[in-house]
Order: C-alpha cells, then sequence, then structure tokens
C-alpha cells in the first residue's frame, strides 16, 4: 500500500493543475462572452484575420 | 404596401424604390464592406431586416475626448453597438477594425454589446475608428466602464470560481471514496482507510468551506431575517455532513462522508450557476440604458468653442450642442434652432415632435433633423430619464413579492427535513437506546440524504434550457420567474399602438390623383420623416427627384412645390378637423392635396387573438388613443372589450380589478406610458421595437413584426411548468424512499452518494425533454 503515498500527491496535482488552467482563464476573461465565443470559432478560417 | 415583390436592398433588405439600395448610407456601408474584402458578412448573417439602417444624417460625435491612454503609446476607447444583433455583426467589426491602421485590439462581447478598442496614438484617431463603425450602420454609444459596477458580473464570476474548486475536490474526494468502498467488501486495513479519511478531509474541508460560502452567506441573512430559504438545509446538511466526517476521521471510525458533502455542493453550484447565467441575459438592456446616460455631451464654451465633456461634469445652465442624429443625455430646454424630436424612448409616440425654442427636451430623446442649442436644466439623477428608470424599479419591487416555486416549495421543505432529523436523533435515543453520538449519527444521515440537491436542480435546469430555446427564437425572458407566472393565463390585455399595430405610419388609400402621389412619393424618397418613408413606401418604383431639399422641421422643398406640414404651407387650421398624421402638397396654381396616414396593425394579430379566444382567454384593448382609432383597430382584429383615452394610471386601474376578480392577466404594450400596467399585471411582454427603456419594465421581450412569439413563449412556459412539477415529483418521490432508510440507521456513505447523484442526473435529463418535440 505504500505505493498510495506517492500515487495520492500525484493524483491530486494533476487535478490541481487543471484547477490551476481553469482559474486562469476564469480571470483572462475567457468566460466573460459565452454566446459570442461559441459561434466566432467558425469565423476565423479565411483572410479576414489579419 | 410592403410588398415582398420588391427588390431588397442589398445591405439592409428593406424594399427598395429604385436600385440596388434603400439609401445612399446603405450603399456606402456596402461599398465599404465589399472594399475590405468582407462580403462574406452578408451570407453569414441571420439578420431580422430593417432592423439595421445606417443613418448618415447621424452626426459624428467627438470622441477624441474619450479616448483614455493605456500605455506603450495607446489609446483605449469603450463603446456600447446598437445593432448587433447575429455573430456576424461581430465578426464585420472586428474583422473591419482589425483593417485599420495601428489598430492593436478589437474585442466586441456579444452579450453585452461591448467594444473594447485599443490602437497605436500616433496611427488614427478616435474618430476615425468610430466612424468607420457608424458607416456600417451601427449606431455606437460612449459609456463609462467605472459607472457600470458590474454587481452580477462578479457574482457570477466567483460562483464559476467556486465551481472549479468543488468540482476538483469533488472528483478527487470520489476517487479516494471509490476506493475505500472497495476496501470494506475487501481486506482494506484500518490504517489505510484513516489515511485516505485524512487525505479526503484535507482535500474537502478548504474546498467546502471556500466553494460552500455562496451559500452558508445566502443562509446567514435568511436565518437573520427570521425567514427560511433553500439554503438553510443546504448548509446544515453540507456543515453537518463535514463536522461529522471530520469527527469518524478523528476517531478512527468506518463511515465518512466527505464525498457525499463536496458532490452535493457541486451539483448546487451548477445549479446556482445555471440559475445565474439565465438572469444575466438580461442586463444587456439595462447597462444599455445606463450608457445612454453615460454619453458625453458638447458644451458650448463662453468663448464660443465647443468642450466634450462626460454627463457627470455637466451644470445646469450650461448651453449644450445637439447635432443632428445625436441622443439627448441631458433634460434640457431650446435657446436656438428648430428641429424635430424623436421621443419614442420616451413616450413611444411613433412621430416626431417639433422642437423650436423655448421648448423643453429630455434625456434620451433624439435629434432627428437639424442641430439644437439647448440650455440644460437637469441631468444625470434628475432627469426624467432616470426618473422613468426610478418609477420602473419601483413597479418591478411590486414584482418582488411574487414568491419563486422553488422557494415556496422551499419553505415548507426545510422545517420538515428539520423534524424528522430531530425525531430520528430523539427516536433512536429513546426507543433504540443507544448513545448519543450513533444517534446523531443517524440524524445526520437524514440530512444528508434530504439534502434538496434535486430539488435546487429542478428549476434552474428547465429555467435555462427554456430560456435558451426561447432565445433561439427571439424571445428573451427578462425574469427568473416569468415563465412560471405566463401559465394559465386568463386575459389578455393589449396596448394600441406599437403592440397590435406595427407603431408605423402607412398611407391611407384615398381619392388623391396619380400624378401627384407620384410626385410627392418622388420628393419624399429621399428623406428619412416617418411620414415621408411611408409616402416613398405606398408607390413603390417611384424614382427618387433631384433637387429637393430638406427644410428642417417643416417639410420638403424643390423650386416652388412643397410637401409638409398644413402650417408650413401656409393652410392655418381653417380646414375640416385633423384627424391623424396628414402630409399636404401644395402647388402652384393648383388645388392643394392632402395624403393621410394611419398606422397598420401587426400581420398576424387578428389570428393570434382569435386563437387566444379559442383556448377561452379573454382578451381586452386598452388604448390611450381617440376612441374612433381604437375602435377600427378592435374591430380590425376582432376585440370586443375595448377602451379607449385611458391614461396610464386607468390601465393600471382596469387591470388591478382583474387580477382582483382572481384572473391572472397578460399585459402585451410598448409604450412607456405602459410601464405602469406591464408592472401591474401579472407577467407582461413588450415588442423589441419597443424602446429599450420600456422593455425595461416587461417581462418578456420578443423580437420580429409578428405576435406569434407569444403563443410560442405561452407554449414553452406551460411545457416548462409541466417539467418542473414532475421534477419535484422526481426529488421528492427519491426523499420519500430514502428518507426511511435513512431514519432505520440504514445509509451508508456509498448509497447516500449513489442517490445523491443519481436524483441530480435524472432531474437534468428530465429538464432535457424540454427541447424534444414540437410546441401545440
Amino acid at each position: 500500500m505504500s505505493v498510495l503515498l506517492y500515487l495520492i500527491p500525484i493524483a491530486l496535482a494533476l487535478g490541481a493543475a487543471g484547477l490551476v488552467a481553469f482559474l486562469w482563464a476564469l480571470r483572462q476573461g475567457q468566460f466573460e462572452d459565452m454566446d459570442g465565443a461559441a459561434i466566432r470559432i467558425l469565423f476565423d478560417e479565411d483572410e479576414a484575420q489579419r | 404596401m410592403r410588398g415582398d415583390a420588391l427588390a431588397a436592398c442589398l445591405h439592409c433588405r428593406e424594399p427598395v424604390i429604385a436600385g440596388d439600395f434603400c439609401c445612399t448610407g446603405c450603399e456606402t456601408a456596402h461599398a465599404t464592406i465589399e472594399r475590405l474584402g468582407l462580403g462574406l458578412y452578408y451570407r453569414r448573417r441571420s439578420l431580422d431586416p430593417g432592423l439595421n439602417r445606417p443613418r448618415p444624417d447621424a452626426a459624428a460625435m467627438d470622441f477624441t475626448a474619450l479616448a483614455e491612454p493605456c500605455g506603450d503609446g495607446l489609446l483605449r476607447l469603450n463603446l456600447m453597438i446598437e445593432g448587433l444583433h447575429c455573430a456576424a455583426c461581430v465578426w464585420l467589426i472586428e474583422a473591419m477594425l482589425a483593417k485599420q491602421q495601428g489598430v492593436v485590439t478589437a474585442r466586441l462581447n456579444m452579450t453585452t454589446r461591448r467594444l473594447r478598442l485599443e490602437w497605436k496614438a500616433q496611427a488614427n484617431t478616435a474618430n476615425d475608428l468610430v466612424g468607420a463603425v457608424l458607416a456600417l450602420g451601427y449606431r455606437v454609444a460612449p459609456y463609462d466602464p467605472s459607472m457600470l459596477v458590474d454587481v452580477a458580473k462578479q457574482a457570477e464570476r466567483e460562483l464559476l470560481r467556486c465551481l472549479a474548486v468543488a468540482g476538483f475536490a469533488a472528483g478527487n474526494v470520489m476517487l479516494l471514496s471509490v476506493a475505500i468502498w472497495a476496501g470494506h467488501a475487501q481486506d482494506m486495513g484500518p490504517a489505510t482507510r484513516d489515511l485516505l479519511h485524512w487525505v479526503s478531509a484535507l482535500i474537502a474541508l478548504p474546498a467546502i468551506a471556500y466553494a460552500g460560502r455562496p451559500f452558508f452567506r445566502s443562509a446567514w441573512t435568511a436565518l437573520k431575517a427570521r425567514r427560511t430559504n433553500m439554503d438553510v438545509p443546504i448548509s446544515i446538511g453540507v456543515a453537518l455532513a463535514a463536522g461529522m466526517s471530520l469527527f469518524e476521521t478523528l476517531t478512527g471510525g468506518p463511515h465518512a462522508y466527505f464525498d457525499s458533502a463536496i458532490t452535493l455542493l457541486f451539483f448546487l453550484l451548477v445549479g446556482r450557476y445555471l440559475d445565474a447565467r439565465a438572469r444575466g441575459r438580461v442586463r444587456g438592456a439595462a447597462e444599455y440604458l445606463l450608457a445612454l446616460q453615460a454619453g458625453a455631451v458638447s458644451v458650448l464654451q463662453e468663448d464660443g468653442s465647443i468642450r466634450l465633456l462626460p454627463v457627470r461634469q455637466v451644470q445646469p445652465g450650461m448651453r449644450a450642442l445637439v447635432a443632428a442624429g445625436e441622443r439627448l443625455g441631458v433634460d434640457g430646454v431650446v435657446r436656438a434652432g428648430s428641429s424635430e424630436i424623436d421621443t419614442a424612448l420616451i413616450t413611444g409616440e411613433t412621430l416626431p415632435r417639433q422642437a423650436a425654442p423655448g421648448a423643453s427636451l429630455h434625456a434620451g430623446t433624439l435629434n432627428l433633423s437639424s442641430s439644437l442649442t439647448v440650455e440644460v436644466t437637469a441631468i444625470g439623477e434628475g432627469t426624467l430619464l432616470a426618473e422613468i428608470v426610478r418609477l420602473t424599479e419601483l413597479a418591478e419591487q411590486g414584482r418582488a413579492r411574487y414568491v419563486a416555486l422553488a422557494d415556496r416549495v422551499s419553505r415548507r421543505y426545510a422545517p420538515v427535513v428539520h423534524l424528522l432529523a430531530l425525531f430520528t436523533f430523539l427516536g433512536w435515543i429513546g426507543l433504540g437506546g443507544i448513545g448519543w453520538q450513533p444517534a446523531l449519527m443517524n440524524a445526520v444521515a437524514v440530512l444528508i440524504i434530504t439534502c434538496p440537491c434535486a430539488l435546487a436542480l429542478a428549476v434552474p435546469a428547465v429555467q435555462v434550457l427554456a430560456s435558451g430555446r426561447l432565445m433561439r427564437q427571439g424571445i428573451l425572458l427578462k425574469s427568473a420567474t416569468a415563465l412560471e407566472r405566463l401559465t394559465r393565463i386568463d386575459r389578455v390585455v393589449f396596448d394600441k399602438t406599437g403592440t397590435l399595430t406595427v407603431g408605423r405610419p402607412a398611407l391611407i388609400p384615398g381619392d388623391m390623383p396619380e400624378e401627384a402621389l407620384r410626385l410627392a412619393a418622388g420628393m419624399a424618397a429621399a428623406s428619412r420623416h416617418p411620414l415621408a418613408q411611408a409616402l416613398a413606401r405606398a408607390m413603390p418604383g417611384v424614382p427618387a427627384l433631384s433637387g429637393v431639399e430638406e427644410v428642417p422641421g417643416r417639410g420638403l422643398e424643390r423650386g416652388d412645390i412643397r410637401l409638409g406640414s398644413r402650417r408650413w404651407l401656409g393652410f392655418g387650421s381653417s380646414d375640416s378637423q385633423i384627424i391623424g398624421p396628414e402630409l399636404w402638397l401644395a402647388r402652384p396654381g393648383q388645388e392643394p392635396v392632402r395624403f393621410r396616414f394611419r398606422d397598420e396593425v401587426r400581420v398576424d394579430a387578428t389570428e393570434i387573438v382569435a386563437r387566444l379566444q379559442a383556448r377561452r382567454i379573454k382578451v381586452s384593448l386598452l388604448s390611450g388613443d381617440q376612441s374612433p382609432a381604437v375602435a377600427a383597430v378592435a374591430e380590425a382584429v376582432g376585440i370586443v372589450d375595448w377602451r379607449a383615452e385611458c391614461l396610464p394610471d386607468d390601465k393600471v386601474v382596469a387591470i388591478r380589478q382583474w387580477i382582483d376578480a382572481g384572473e391572472r392577466v397578460l399585459m402585451v404594450g410598448d409604450g412607456l406610458n405602459d410601464a405602469p400596467a406591464l408592472a401591474a399585471a401579472t407577467i407582461s411582454l413588450s415588442p423589441s421595437s419597443a424602446a429599450d427603456i420600456s422593455q425595461n419594465a416587461a417581462d418578456i421581450v420578443f423580437q420580429g413584426e409578428r405576435l406569434a412569439p407569444m403563443l410560442t413563449a405561452m407554449g414553452v412556459a406551460a411545457r416548462a411548468e409541466a417539467l418542473v412539477r414532475g421534477n419535484f415529483a422526481i426529488a421528492l418521490g427519491y426523499n420519500v424512499l430514502a428518507v426511511p432508510l435513512a431514519m432505520a440507521g440504514l445509509v451508508t456513505p456509498l448509497i447516500a452518494a449513489i442517490a445523491m447523484s443519481s436524483s441530480s442526473v435524472l432531474v437534468i435529463l428530465n429538464a432535457l425533454r424540454l427541447n424534444r418535440g414540437q410546441l401545440a
């Protein structure tokens, strides 16, 4: 069972990494415009972008 | 008159009289878009035709003073964009601005309609960039981000953060719990189990303390006010579950409920977040109103120069210059110039009003034809606009007395649950004859198992799906309880102008000579005045005449031929009495010709009234207009019960009487004068053609030229109500099964976790049925 001693911290670290990534995205304002973001992705495929 | 056979303007799709465009503004916009290679816009957009017409007459405001430096030689400008309807508009504006020189960031938020623009100060000017947006046909209003202290937005962010923390903790604790449950079945040693319990506690306790705050806060506020709400049993359940689990861990006991407590919080936060999002959609309109107030005013200085000041810095007594096409930011009295004022925002009137020196104007109205010098009499809080916003808020407080179904359920639910837990505790001590610790364990198990997770999800899940569905059809739910109140309607009350009718004048066919009509339509073709446009629409295919001059506030002139008001042409008012709006055509040596106009009835008004009546819903018409006009419309659409010449108060009194008689009244209106009535009714709807400010008073706003969205909304509401009731049944049914188990002391953490999750998922799945199938 001693394997738990480092498997649990690894699992927690992975989860925490995801949490930090999400909080970072939130802070960056990526959740400000839920309506636009969903459709915006469909529009950027051509020469319209600089 | 608005025949579909007509050619449509390439830009705004309004019917055109000749050529490809309805006006020079549209032609310029189209040319700009094509020149920049953004023609894709026309294929991508999904347009409600006619909403988005450029106003070439809109005088450019000076935005230079509003741009603020933001480091690195960059300037930043925050704008509110008016006339945004779909993602293609967002794409168009962003792509167009990105092609402008020096632009670093151009980001348009589709939900809040805010544009954040940053560019290199030496490469471009604010006015050029704003001008480029204006040229596309959008209107802009400057706004001051500091004035929009957005509490709701912050709350939504906090919920998301809590959701993230709870999700992280729930996932990890559940992982450990599965190991513990498996260990119970096999041969996990107590030391390993305790270790896993300790790790769970380490993750769950801080997460609960952090992610539970929205619930704890709300519960505490309710308790302090000696009330109870859904958050009280939630908080008690979660706190007890966590506390008891910690006790078990400390004493090396076999059962810890950390996973239940944190998973419960996670599910509840999902519901809470969905709820907040549904409410958040309303904010756009309210912010736009604030933006009107936050705009800038061109103030005439002592030395004759003009300075752009934010509204906050304007003082009564100052003289402000209001250009044609500009919205007034202040209340004032006209000192110089004469023009026409569009008061639709305040009064709901479709026809512009004359403004000459001495006339008083209100903030929020739009100056149409020529520039005015206005002496400021009131600003900000003192303006009529602010007063109206306040009145509307007041009216809405009355509405706030309505208790949402979920709260009504939880008010009865909480005491029952807490009593059950108490009985369990006392029962096990008295009858079961066990110590207080195991007895408390069983009581807490009851609280955990009854924690109203599914109950708290039942309403938001349905609400979000319903509002999403309605949103896709151009119906905007503004109040959280709107759907609940929209069910079982007994009576529908309509307003006339702008509600049953389009709110746009149309020529009454008469015995006007054909050539006079052609001449008048040709003269009118170039004008933006509503009556002139109606005249031009009545004679499709007549080319615009050249050499027509517009005399602001009076009419049109071509040589010695004049088209305009009776007074301007000098007939006095000796003629027969004036019924409705009219235009006169005067030619030297010929009899003047009169054109009369009236408001068109919405295309499907008659059908909708008939369908409502077929459902045994009573239909009434309350109008502030004169009797003959109201009678005509009532007859046209088949309404028997109508009243004319109603003051705003009369409408409220009538509606109150019906409500007191036990009816559920749905009010449909658009004018600001309807606002009190809209607030007095059980539920109210407003067309989006109504001014934004009066939409504020309504619970639901619908788009388009038709009234059919009314029936759609009623259909979705009925469906949503059935689903909510179904969800309550599921949640309560699950409790009826699980509570006896918990009282008998048979609930282990595993059973609690399964029961909790399955009931939540079941409720969400049930809510998803809303989007299946057609509505009646």
